[in-house]
């Protein structure tokens, strides 16, 4: 394959092979890269989670009703006959004991006597896709049934939409951190190259080479380092992650971490991406080393 | 004392490298001070003074690798202050130079350390004209050699071949013959002259006034001295 000119080896390889140093460069870019798919992957995966808790949570209400014994079930049918008629609403249904107390066992345990104690009456409701008036059917409620409040779950909803912005941020920022981090490693490597190598690029400067000419042999050495060291580095994070454990049922948060669809294709950016850092960081380097020189 | 080689005038008005009043310093006092010369086409200079007196700063104010404290040198029509980096490195190709520790890349071989001004300038490498100028200066069966097992009149005549590929207008020699013996001394003189009777402007800077003598029953030459940081034309002492 040919490469773009300002990556193509200038003639006669005058820039010496370096030894074995040089996969130090490609080693560091293959781990950066493997923190970064990780990195990537644990972002997308978090997000993938709170969005779907903040939007089971957005498509439900829950409608709890406090009235008396002998109030309680007029109320109940006042509550589900003003559901029935409210305009967004999906479905609605009033949860029975049993199911009240399966709410209940975490906190209680499994004997409870739940038809003993004065526990309110639970609606469940399910919101349509065009939802519907939350303020409309409070004061409707509050009407036809005084012991019944509408908990649309936004005090749950709001930390958690939060929540999820931040770990998306915490991931980004984190994979902005090794590319920033992999920046200043290539950048040492390269200026320590340079030094190394202060003979030749004298020897360069005396028989009238440019900057671009000298600075294009160490830049493309780089590159090619970062990329190749990055392809491997997101090579096998991205098949450790396909083997992580599948979600299980319960959504748990150290499952599904794996990519899911398209997302498959975000860490075949990396390598590119490292390239360009190192390109970046390379010239960017040689060209301020240079420009010491005479 | 004005030095007087900078009334010597080429009577077509054409100079290369041009210093006027210049002064150097690395800091300290002046090592160079109220330095003038012209170096017109086709001139072959000698330049000679004790060691540290300042024949290599001479040299580096002329290719551009230092640049006057006060005074102006100008290369080729160009002030060398007002030179960007990339202007400078297409001087230099305009300007051989042959140094005393003469400096190869050593992992590539002869032939392409010869190529080496052509590479960096981005023209083809023709293996026939390296081998025409590796022929003259006696290095042929060394092409594939590596520097560091060359001789050090090998290296020396290896530095000649490479400055002059690109066909320069000058060749600036700093103490070429310092480490070789007289036979080869002389046979790296006699490439220089022949380079001066091809129309090359020559500058060599050494303390072998042997050397020099033997120069000025070739070809006409100038002896400048650094003495006391000014350049003088030397006397007939030499």
């Amino acid at each position: 394959m040919r490469l773009p000119t300002f990556l193509s080896e200038p003639k006669g390889g005058v820039v010496p092979p370096s030894g074995p140093t040089a996969w130090l460069t490609t080693a560091t870019a293959a781990a950066m890269a493997f923190l970064a798919v990780f990195a990537l992957a644990l972002s997308l995966a978090s997000g993938r989670l709170a969005d779907r808790w903040a939007a089971a949570l957005d498509r439900s209400a829950t409608v709890r009703i406090s009235a008396p014994d002998d109030q309680m079930a007029q109320q109940t049918a006042a509550v589900l006959e003003v559901l029935a008629t409210t305009p967004g609403i999906a479905s609605a249904r009033a949860l029975d004991l049993s199911e009240q107390q399966k709410l209940l066992e975490p906190w209680f345990g499994p004997d409870l006597p739940v038809d003993a104690l004065p526990l309110p009456q639970l609606v469940e409701v399910t919101e349509a896709p065009e939802g519907y008036d939350r303020e409309g059917l409070r004061q409707r409620l509050a009407a036809e049934a005084p012991g019944a409040v509408l908990d649309d779950h936004t005090r749950w909803r709001a930390p958690l939409a939060a929540a999820a912005a931040r770990l998306r941020s915490l991931g980004y920022v984190s994979v902005l951190l090794i590319g920033g981090a992999m920046a200043a490693m290539i950048t040492l490597a390269a200026r320590a190259a340079l030094a190394a190598n202060s003979q030749v690029i004298r020897v360069l400067r005396l028989v009238g080479a440019k900057d671009t000419f000298i600075a294009r042999a160490f830049v493309r050495r780089f590159t090619l380092r970062a990329a190749s060291g990055a392809a491997l580095g997101t090579a096998v994070a991205m098949a450790a992650v396909a083997l992580l454990p599948a979600q299980d049922e319960a959504g748990g948060f150290l499952t599904g971490l794996a990519f899911q669809g398209r997302g498959w294709l975000l860490p075949l950016l990396l390598p590119p991406l490292a390239a360009l850092v190192a390109f970046a960081a390379t010239r960017t380097a040689a060209m301020a080393n240079l420009k010491r020189l005479k | 004392m004005r030095n007087s080689a900078s009334h010597v005038r080429d009577p077509r008005g054409i100079c290369l490298i041009n210093l006027e009043n210049v002064a150097f310093s690395y800091g300290g006092g002046d090592l160079l001070s109220e330095v003038s010369l012209r170096l017109a086409p086709g001139s072959f200079h000698f330049l000679t003074g004790p060691s540290g007196a300042g024949k290599s700063t001479f040299l580096k104010l002329c290719y551009g690798e230092l640049l006057a404290t006060t005074g102006h040198v100008t290369l080729f029509d160009r002030n060398a202050r007002d030179l960007t980096r990339d202007e400078i490195a297409l001087t230099r190709r305009r300007i051989g130079v042959v140094h005393q520790d003469c400096q190869f890349l050593d992992h590539l071989p002869l032939l392409a350390n010869i190529g080496l001004p052509l590479t960096v300038a981005g023209k083809p490498v023709q293996q026939s004209d390296v081998m025409d100028l590796l022929t003259w200066v006696g290095l042929d069966k060394l092409t594939n050699a590596l520097p560091p097992s060359l001789s050090g009149g090998e290296r020396q005549r290896a530095a000649l071949a490479r400055a002059v590929i690109m066909g320069p207008d000058v060749i600036l020699a700093d103490e070429p013959t310092g480490n070789l013996d007289w036979d080869m001394s002389l046979r790296l003189l006699t490439l220089l002259v022949e380079l001066n009777r091809m129309g090359k402007t020559i500058v060599i800077a050494t303390h072998d006034l042997t050397l020099i003598r033997q120069a000025k029953s070739q070809v006409a030459i100038r002896v400048l001295r650094i003495a006391k940081r000014r350049l003088q034309l030397a006397g007939a002492d030499l």
